[in-house]
């Protein structure tokens, strides 16, 4: 049962409702990789490739029954993504399968955004082919990088030449493409980069997400670079690599929309951008299938049991697999705020912040005026009541979001 | 036969040719401790099942390091012949910084056991101790202990001690405190050779305070040794020196608990009670006497405590300022050679500027704030006190480089002192090179033995309390051992280097220095600002400056990068409780002029390091 204040949160808004499905399969593990994820193929009951789906389904099954039972009402998906891990490592069969009992239990919204993972080595004609059959509109590929020893690094072991087949194959199945791409290795030069830059424009993705490496704890690289196999990431080179890689995106007709994404909109009317992402960064309700998916419904965030197994025996028992929640305070809800929405090109909306608390509207109000003199933020945006950050500000964008928030 | 007195002589009624005082004076880890423990075992003063393991060291960190910092005084009975006498056995603090209370407790004893490890033999502080105890011509016994150790070598450094205090390598005596060896003919040459007190029973009484200590339940205990006449419960007395009168509430005598007496009686060793709450009001070296028939003069030897290092020492968090305060105040209550007096710094706030008797007494004390009291705190580098002239003639009296004048200055002078090192030979060279770097001049040396070498070097006081010992220690494998007493002063080439952020001085971060050190301070303080603060949005230069002459400068570029690349679904509250965290940091930053600098920064860049 959810708490009482998210149907009444939720009801009669204009809150937008996405899905994500979490696939924890991949076949091998990247050596900067944090995320949750196995490479065994059988975990236990309700938790191999075979049989994920029919638990990600029973978990489909039981978000229906919790929000009904909560009474809130349900709105059709805005947005799906399937995300990982490796999705593709499941049949497409199984995928589709899932979408399909989504739309049976939830609806979907004519112009919904359906996108999943892919990893080049894992796609197939015709796989591309069922997924675009049975609903999905939008493949998000793993590329990192066209440079070899940069994804040996990385530990990618898609070989290079797969990712310009595989975009062919979703080109002429008109499914929209995005790539994945991460700067700022040990041992990328920034002419390596400039490569895997223009080997993507060659591409012509609809969609760029570009990250800056984060060396996570614990990760197979982090002990890598704390042994001293490989430099640090150096935080200057970072600010190089995106520098470069705003120029090069917008001389070609890409728009940044976030911090790290990119949409082919020549002409700014908005397209391509991603609907879950964004989702996400405008602080809109969506439910996270599977082991270690988060969730988040009118400020009440939630996560799952993080081993496959755990979750499946959860949900194949009829149990919320949901192992923690929190609800953050107002201090907490007013810092996500402004945390999400100085990412954004759109902006964080003054007004819309002081319907949410007053007081931190007004400080955002002093505090803009220096970030703008720093020219950290931009003075038309501004003039209009958003905070957007400038080239400058979107590398120092933490920084804007603590000063905005007082401290 | 037990050697154990089968009717020993009360407190208050003993006569005094009965009475042995000694003490032991030794080095840290030679023994001193666990043959003080034998002692009391063989005496019975102890049973094994009591002991406590080190009876005499009663504070934490002084069983931690293993340094006497309070002295305590046992008695003990014991028999030779068929005569009963009574032992008192006076700890003395083994370290140089407590050298006036350790020449105090030489004073309240005619002798002296001179306990050197068989395995190492003598070193610098006890070497400086037993020159003490011979001026105040204290009867030496000198003993080798732990020869039960396999590299112990009793004949070496017998003939090292002999040398020394010219007597027959074969009277010093053998014994190991961890198996007992040789602990009976020890008290029993106590017995013979450490000569009787001599005091007048009839005369006024005069008590010699050696040490006092602050009891939460009790107040101050005060200890003492008789020197001439007795002294009673619930007779007025007063203290010589501060004049103060009181009433005595209790007499006795420690073995090892305190045991209340009729009265102590001449020569006798024990404690008073007398309500006082403050340490202070019961000096070391003051002398007690009856309020109704005092004595005509003290007893001589008596010395304000003098500080002679001093820090600031800040709370870390500003709210714990008065905390602060109220921990150096109970802290005075035990420790007289204490003394504060507010002071301000623009970068770390509101604090104290605190006197030391030395380096060690700023730690110990420093440490005892931190765990006892339980504050996070930030201290100054240590600094000695200068005499600066200015040019109109005024001296200004510098305990802090803040007070340090500014404009033209006329000469400034600094407080020397005497070095003592002891270390093996082959080490001369490494001691020399970094004594005369440290702007010592070499006054005497001399070959204790063919290895060992005790090297004397006049040199400044300053340098002794920034890193010399750090220094002599790592240069010689941790051999050399040094002692030191205050001797004179000297007028120096000193300068202040101050540092500047942003072009403004950070006053924590000044120090007085030779103008010829100035440069290589001025370079490792800006290279260590360097790594220690993190990048702003702006550059930010660090200086190092000699008034308006700027000697060495580093610069913090600005950051260019601040911002998680990712932010997806479970990263929004992973970034959010980043946010958080960081927003605590931020409460651990100070703010210098614009630039935020971590507490870190101050700890680390304030410390000093040994690696260099």
């Amino acid at each position: 049962m959810l708490p009482d204040f998210v149907a009444a949160a939720v009801n009669g808004s204009d809150r937008t409702f996405s899905l994500y499905v979490h696939v924890p399969f991949c076949s091998s593990r990247c050596g900067y990789c944090d995320f949750n994820t196995y490479i065994s193929p059988d975990l236990g009951p309700g938790a191999s490739h075979e049989s994920y789906a029919d638990s990600a389904i029973k978990e489909l099954e039981f978000a229906a029954d919790a929000m009904e039972k909560s009474g809130v009402a349900a709105k059709p998906l805005h947005s799906v993504f399937f995300g990982g891990g490796t999705p593709t490592l499941l049949q497409a069969t199984d995928l589709t399968r899932i979408l399909q009992r989504a739309e049976q239990l939830f609806g979907i919204e004519d112009a919904a955004e359906i996108t999943t993972e892919a990893n080049p080595d894992s796609l197939s004609l015709d796989a591309v082919q069922r997924l675009a059959d049975g609903g999905f509109n939008r493949i998000s590929m793993g590329m990192q990088s066209s440079v070899s020893h940069v994804l040996q690094v990385l530990e990618r072991t898609h070989n290079p030449d797969n990712v310009e087949i595989a975009a062919g194959w979703i080109r002429d199945s008109g499914l929209e493409m995005s790539l994945d791409l991460i700067f700022g290795t040990p041992g990328e030069s920034i002419a390596d980069w400039k490569r895997s830059l223009d080997a993507v424009l060659t591409l012509e993705p609809d969609h760029v997400s570009a990250y800056g490496l984060i060396v996570e704890d614990g990760t197979k690289l982090a002990a890598q670079i704390r042994r001293g196999v490989y430099p640090n990431t150096d935080p200057d080179d970072q600010a190089d690599k995106y520098l470069l890689t705003e120029r090069r995106l917008a001389a070609a007709g890409y728009r940044w929309y976030e911090i790290s994404n990119w949409a082919y909109d020549p002409h700014d009317e908005g397209i391509h951008q991603s609907q879950h992402n964004l989702a996400y960064w405008r602080d809109q309700d969506w439910w996270g299938i599977g082991p270690g998916a988060h969730s988040h419904m009118a400020g009440l965030r939630w996560w799952n049991a993080k081993h496959p197994a755990a979750y499946a025996s959860r949900v194949l028992a009829n149990k919320s697999p949901a192992i923690g929640h929190e609800i953050p305070d107002s201090d907490a809800r007013l810092l996500e705020k402004i945390m999400l929405g100085v990412r954004l090109a759109e902006g964080l909306d003054i007004e819309e912040l002081a319907a949410q608390n007053k007081e931190a509207a007004a400080l955002v109000q002093r505090e803009a005026k220096v970030l703008g003199a720093q020219e950290l933020i931009e003075s038309s945006a501004l003039e209009n009541g958003k905070i957007v950050p400038t080239l400058k500000g979107r590398l120092l964008d933490d920084a804007i979001t603590r000063r905005l928030a007082g401290f | 036969m037990s050697p154990v007195a089968s009717n020993p002589p009360q407190p208050g009624s003993t006569h005094s040719s009965v009475i042995r005082n000694f003490c032991i004076v030794a080095h840290i880890d030679h023994g001193k401790s666990t043959l003080a423990d034998r002692m009391l075992q063989s005496t019975k003063v102890v049973t094994p099942r009591e002991m406590q393991n080190q009876f005499l060291d009663n504070m934490d960190i002084e069983r931690e390091r293993g340094i006497t910092i309070k002295s305590q005084a046992v008695r003990m009975p014991w028999q030779v012949g068929n005569e009963d006498y009574i032992l008192n056995m006076i700890d003395t603090p083994g370290h140089v910084d407590f050298a006036y209370e350790v020449s105090r407790s030489l004073a309240a004893c005619e002798g002296a056991i001179l306990l050197v490890d068989a395995a190492q033999g003598i070193e610098a502080q006890t070497l400086a101790n037993l020159y003490m105890a011979m001026e105040h011509d204290l009867e030496i016994i000198p003993v080798l202990n732990k020869i039960d150790l396999p590299a112990a070598e009793p004949e070496r450094y017998a003939l090292e001690i002999s040398n020394l205090i010219g007597i027959d390598p074969d009277d010093v005596l053998k014994v190991s405190g961890k198996t007992g060896e040789g602990v009976e003919e020890l008290l029993d040459r106590v017995v013979r050779d450490v000569p009787a007190p001599s005091g007048d029973a009839e005369a006024p009484a005069r008590a010699m305070i050696f040490d006092s200590i602050y009891d939460t339940y009790r107040g101050v205990i005060t200890y003492v040794r008789m020197v001439d006449g007795k002294l009673e419960p619930r007779q007025g007395i007063q203290m010589m020196a501060t004049g103060s009168t009181y009433e005595l509430q209790e007499s006795g005598i420690y073995s090892p608990d305190a045991i209340p007496s009729k009265g102590l009686g001449v020569g006798e060793v024990g404690y008073l009670i007398t309500g006082v709450k403050d340490v202070a009001e019961s000096k070391v070296g003051d002398t007690v006497t009856s309020k109704k028939q005092p004595a005509e003069a003290p007893i001589g030897g008596y010395r304000e405590p003098q500080p002679m290092v001093f820090s600031g020492l800040y709370p870390i968090d500003g709210s714990d300022y008065p905390a602060l305060r109220e921990a150096l105040e109970k802290l005075q209550l035990n420790d007289a050679a204490l003394s504060y007096e507010p002071e301000t710094s623009v970068a770390l706030g509101f604090g104290f500027r605190v006197g030391f008797l030395g380096l060690l007494h700023l730690e110990i004390v420093r440490e005892r704030l931190e765990r006892e009291y339980n504050l996070d705190l930030i201290s100054t580098a240590p600094n000695v006190i200068y005499n600066v002239t200015t040019e109109d003639g005024t001296v200004v009296r510098v305990t802090n480089p803040s007070e340090f004048p500014e404009g033209k200055i006329t000469e400034v002078d600094e407080p020397m002192a005497m070095a003592t090192v002891i270390v093996p030979s082959e080490f001369i060279g490494s001691v020399m090179e970094l004594s005369q770097n440290k702007r010592g001049q070499l006054s005497g040396m001399d070959y204790l033995s063919e290895e060992r070498v005790e090297i004397r070097y006049w040199i400044p006081l300053a340098e002794i309390v920034f890193d010399y010992f750090d220094l002599l220690k790592s240069r010689t494998k941790g051999y050399a051992s040094l002692n030191w007493h205050r001797d004179g002063s000297q007028i120096a080439d000193l300068v202040k280097v101050d540092i500047l952020l942003q072009g403004d001085a950070v006053d924590a971060f000044s120090a007085i220095t030779h103008r010829d050190h100035a440069y290589s301070y001025g370079v490792k303080m800006t290279s260590k600002l360097k790594e220690l603060i993190p990048r702003q949005q702006f550059e930010v230069p660090i200086q190092a400056a000699i008034g308006s002459r700027i000697i060495a400068r580093e610069n913090i570029r600005a950051i260019r990068k601040d911002v998680l690349s990712k932010c997806y679904g479970g990263d929004i509250s992973r970034k959010r409780k980043l946010l958080e965290k960081q927003k605590e940091g931020k409460k651990r930053m100070k703010m210098v002029g614009t630039v935020e600098v971590p507490q870190e920064a101050f700890i680390a860049a304030l410390s000093t390091d040994t690696d260099t």
